[in-house]
């Protein structure tokens, strides 16, 4: 089987879309949990304030999220686009 | 090279692979349970006999996830399983490193229920029986990502693949033991660090008991669903027929989901993991906002879940559209 230079960048292209999202799932994914576990420590210590507290909990979420998006976007970019 | 040596090549070096890494976690999460019951008995060392059962029944459990590394480790070697070729070998290869990944987690994890409860039997003597049976049960739960990795590698070892084509074949096998495997180091942390939180709490708040316990048990199946997914894309790679190919890129798409999706259960099962760990040791203070706080957790590990999700949703795009 002859490897051809369009068929090689294919498939580096795959390669780099699954470690794109792979490795860049990892650290969205520890850090959301560390706000939630705090936020659930913050409403344990202060249960009257649980409204507001799930609300910064999930922008504050939503915010370490977004690398997370990133290297999904970038991995639909290597399959599709580029 | 002649198809046999090729399979005996790949079934060694699977096999060196599987134990190599299958010792590391295990070897931790003992180490760190036996730190911790030295720590119990230097704080009551009037029951160091309890104290040095319940270590030893704790390490047990923990060991257990590298006594299935060493049982792959010895099918590789000694099993003459039907077949032979480079398709035999990739999936001989991915059942080592399936088991070997897979048992870093649970090892790690299971070691901290085990140091929790020793020195929280040195703190409250009178509860021993039910935090060696939260113990139990944590440490057991944290165990099945090692258990969804022997699987996959079982499947690996036993299954015959030899009607596949070679190209795509050799690497969704490969990715099938990276998926399972990889995704099962985040999954058994995770679930260990519920656990451990629990048997803390339980010596604190020795009312609070049963009410910890299901948080524990709610907190860690959903640190399980990325393993769960993880195991789901090995089925597929391993259960699809794929048509021949013939470039490379059909093979690095295959080998590509299963490393995406391996890497990306990583995180969110340590993170759902850490969430559980604050609801568990918060609802033993606060019992009276138990149902707040399981809410909390259960809304914060929905986000923390969301990128195994996006990382599934690559993995599958890889297998089934490109």
């Amino acid at each position: 089987m002859a490897i051809e230079g369009v068929d090689l960048v294919k498939a580096a292209a795959f390669l780099g879309a699954g470690l794109s999202m792979g490795l860049g799932a990892i650290g969205p994914g520890v850090g959301e949990g560390m706000v939630a576990a705090k936020a659930c420590e913050a409403i344990g210590k202060n249960s009257k304030e649980a409204g507001l507290l799930t609300r910064t909990m999930l922008v504050g979420q939503a915010v370490s999220e977004s690398t997370g998006i990133y290297s999904l976007v970038v991995a639909l970019l290597l399959l599709f686009v580029v | 090279m002649d198809p046999v040596t090729l399979t005996k090549l790949a079934a060694n070096v699977g096999a060196g692979l599987c134990i190599g890494f299958g010792a590391v976690g295990a070897a931790i999460g003992e180490g760190y349970t036996a730190a911790e019951a030295n720590l119990a008995v230097s704080r009551n060392p009037k029951i160091s006999g309890d104290l040095f059962k319940n270590m030893l029944v704790g390490q047990a459990v923990a060991e257990s996830a590298s006594i299935f590394a060493l049982v792959i480790a010895i099918l590789l070697l000694f099993v003459d399983s039907p077949g032979s070729g480079e398709i035999k070998a990739a999936a001989l290869f991915g059942a080592g490193l399936s088991m070997g990944f897979g048992a870093i987690g649970s090892g790690l994890g299971s070691g901290f229920p085990g140091g929790k409860a020793c020195v929280g039997i040195s703190r409250q003597p009178a509860v021993s029986s039910r935090l060696t049976t939260n113990m139990l049960i944590g440490s057991a739960v944290s165990q099945t990502p090692a258990i969804f990795s022997m699987v996959v590698a079982l499947m690996l070892i036993f299954m015959d693949f030899s009607t596949q084509p070679l190209q795509p074949t050799w690497a969704a096998l490969i990715g099938a033991g990276l998926s399972t495997g990889m995704a099962a180091i985040g999954s058994g942390i995770g679930g260990g660090l519920a656990a451990g939180a629990s048997c803390d709490s339980i010596a604190r708040q020795p009312r609070t008991a049963g009410q910890v316990t299901t948080t524990m048990l709610v907190g860690q199946a959903v640190a399980q669903t990325p393993s769960i997914f993880g195991l789901l894309v090995s089925f597929i790679l391993m259960f699809k027929s794929f048509p021949a190919a013939t470039s490379v890129s059909a093979s690095m798409a295959l080998l590509s989901a299963g490393i995406c999706m391996g890497f990306g259960g990583i995180g969110p099962g340590i993170g759902n993991g850490m969430t559980a760990e604050g609801a568990v040791r918060w609802v033993a203070r606060n019992i009276e906002h138990a149902g707040d706080l399981m809410r909390t957790m259960l809304v914060g590990q929905a986000v923390a879940q969301s990128t195994a999700i996006y990382a599934m949703v690559i993995s599958l795009v890889l297998i089934f559209v490109v």
